[in-house]
């Protein structure tokens, strides 16, 4: 099973250059290709679900090098939580493009870029290399600056100017991280790194794990759009198409930003107090700060990217909390969101093809005309804002009591604070856009085509059920992976 | 020590340009300079004062060798500084095709 570790990045690269190849001989070349390609990468994740069952790794070395010299794909339980997410929704994302891509020239290199973004994403995921982490995290980093622009009107040119600079300038800082990692242990396995950093002899490893942590949080701060880096989010998610802004809100920020921060903070570096009280102030910041910078908007999708900056601080709030419940719940709702989030992507995406338009006040009472985004976009709303039997009701509560419990009830207090605040937003979506009487030059909008229909649907019905995620043992697993800390190496050097 | 010196103050000054400069193109050089920085960094890393190259003739050979781990990682390192400085002046180049100007302060429909 563990040879199958690399199909993950296999497959999907390997497709993305037969699409280049193949793509003139019919027009439906590249999106067959490419749903083929994604269905069965989302089966693949799912069947290894099972396989680490009761926290076990599987480890694929590659080119038969023994771990702390050759490169080594490594999957455990958090990996397999984060496969799952990344790959459901590109497979939905996908699904949705072929009808949304209808209007856009040169489809073929679209799902080109879609898939190689794919394959940073996945390696980003499966990689057991810090050096390795980089690569994959420039991949999937290029793909999407190109994704952003994908449109080249001013708006997509001007934030896909924005988001490479600032997206550049924060992976070179990482590389920069990375090689002092090197330069201080002498091995880039990430394993091997951690031994090496408990194991410390010197006692130098206390000074540079301090300075490098800084790096680390900048570098993927930035990728994450953790408040004071978060500039370039609001621009460049809005502005690409709304596969490619359900993909960047919806997995893109939590595989490169949260994910990639917790495994080197908490498996390789190993966490500490002050590192945790700085995650805690900056998850606090994003979410205040996102919540409220979200309610003045009037572009529907501009909305919608404030609002995944202030849930990116609920998730790292969770996760920072230091127990294992507001780590649980700080994984649950990292799955949540990427579902949720990438759902109402694809309905303002949805709304404006119908409508042509995104502005909040040109737009009023489509409900009628677009009964299946509406009911999508409600489902979408309702998790969000943390209505019962949705999902995001219960990733939120396990967050704040999470909080509660590691004495933090300051902290807990104000994310429900801003759970109410952000009901104020989606209800002013709601409002504008939904109900009400129907806007003048709207009487012609149709409903979404059948396979944007499709994808809406599904991920709505995923919202509906997705609390039940919270009894299957792969969720406590992974939330285990996080707890242990430097543990994760015992996996791999034994 | 003074050769880490050196890289800093290169980071620094792309660092600066990045900041400062209003002209799209001094950006990407500015961009550049920060990547050089690091790159260089990276060589200094794996290199011993009267090192060899990395080649043992007997398996308990004890000659000092320069680290050659760098050297591979500093390649692939430039390899992607190459694909983004291309995506970074393809952009600019587009830029300049629709907004007819090269000023960062004439980019502000995005705001909000």
């Amino acid at each position: 099973m563990s040879n199958l570790i690399c199909l993950f990045v296999v497959i999907p690269l390997f497709t993305a250059f037969l699409i280049g190849i193949l793509y003139k001989l019919h027009n439906s070349v590249a999106e067959t290709l490419a749903n083929v390609c994604i269905f069965a990468l989302t089966c693949l994740s799912v069947l290894f679900i099972s396989q680490v069952a009761g926290n076990n790794a599987l480890v694929y070395k590659i080119g038969g090098w023994i771990p702390p010299f050759g490169i080594v794909f490594v999957i455990d339980s958090l990996s397999v939580l984060m496969l799952v997410l990344v790959n459901t929704v590109s497979l939905f994302a996908v699904i949705y493009s072929i009808s949304y891509m209808e209007r856009y020239t040169s489809k073929p290199y679209y799902y080109i870029l879609f898939l190689l973004m794919l394959v940073g994403m996945n390696g980003i995921i499966i990689t057991g290399d810090l050096f390795n982490l980089f690569v994959f995290i420039e991949i999937a980093s290029i793909s999407s600056y190109a994704l952003v622009s994908f449109g080249i009107q001013h708006e997509e040119l001007e934030a896909s100017f924005k988001y490479m600079v600032i997206g550049e300038i924060a992976s070179t800082f990482i590389l920069f991280a990375i090689i002092l990692l090197y330069a201080w242990g002498g091995s880039l396995n990430m394993a091997d790194i951690a031994f090496r950093i408990n194991s410390d002899s010197l006692g130098t490893a206390n000074s540079m794990v301090k300075f490098v942590s800084v790096l680390f949080i900048f570098g993927f701060g930035v990728k994450a759009a953790i408040v004071p880096f978060h500039a370039w989010l609001p621009d460049a998610h809005p502005s690409a198409p709304a596969p490619i802004s359900s993909m960047l809100s919806g997995v893109l920020i939590k595989v490169l930003g949260i994910y990639a921060l917790t495994r080197v903070l908490y498996s390789v570096l190993g966490i500490t107090p002050v590192i945790q009280n700085v995650l805690l102030t900056l998850g606090a910041i994003s979410m205040v700060a996102g919540a409220l910078l979200a309610l003045p908007q009037i572009d529907f999708k501009r909305m919608l990217a404030y609002s995944s900056i202030s849930q990116v601080g609920y998730i790292l709030l969770g996760i920072a909390s230091g127990n294992f419940i507001g780590i649980t719940g700080g994984l649950f709702h990292l799955v949540n969101h990427g579902v949720f989030k990438s759902l109402l992507f694809m309905d303002a995406g949805s709304v404006e093809l119908g409508t042509k338009t995104r502005k909040l006040n040109e737009l009023g009472g489509i409900s009628e005309k677009m009964p299946i985004t509406h009911g999508s976009f409600l489902a979408g709303a309702l998790s969000i804002v943390g209505m019962p039997p949705f999902n995001g009701f219960w990733s939120k509560l396990l967050i704040i009591i999470g909080l509660a419990q590691s004495n933090h009830t300051g902290l807990a207090l104000l994310a429900i604070c801003i759970a109410v605040v952000t009901l104020a937003y989606y209800l002013k979506i709601e409002r504008s856009v939904f109900w009400g009487k129907l806007k003048e030059g709207l009487q012609f909008v149709k409903e979404a085509p059948f396979s944007m229909a499709f994808s809406m649907i599904m991920l709505a019905i995923i919202c509906f059920v997705g609390g039940l995620l919270y009894f299957h043992p792969i969720l406590k697993d992974a939330a285990q992976v996080v707890h242990q800390g430097t543990a994760y190496a015992n996996h791999l050097l034994k | 020590m003074l050769p880490y010196v050196f890289c800093i103050i290169l980071v620094g000054i792309g660092l600066y340009t990045v900041l400062t400069k209003k002209n799209l193109l001094k950006i990407a050089i500015g961009f550049c300079l920060v990547e050089y920085g690091v790159n260089l960094f990276i060589v200094m890393v794996g290199y011993r004062w009267n090192g060899l190259p990395p080649i043992m003739l007997t398996p308990d050979d004890k000659t000092l060798f320069v680290d050659p781990i760098p050297q591979a990682l500093v390649l692939t390192a430039i390899v992607i500084g190459l694909a983004t400085t291309a995506v970074l002046l393809a952009i600019v180049v587009r830029v300049y095709k629709r907004y007819g100007t090269l000023d960062l302060t004439e980019l502000k429909r995005l705001k909000g």
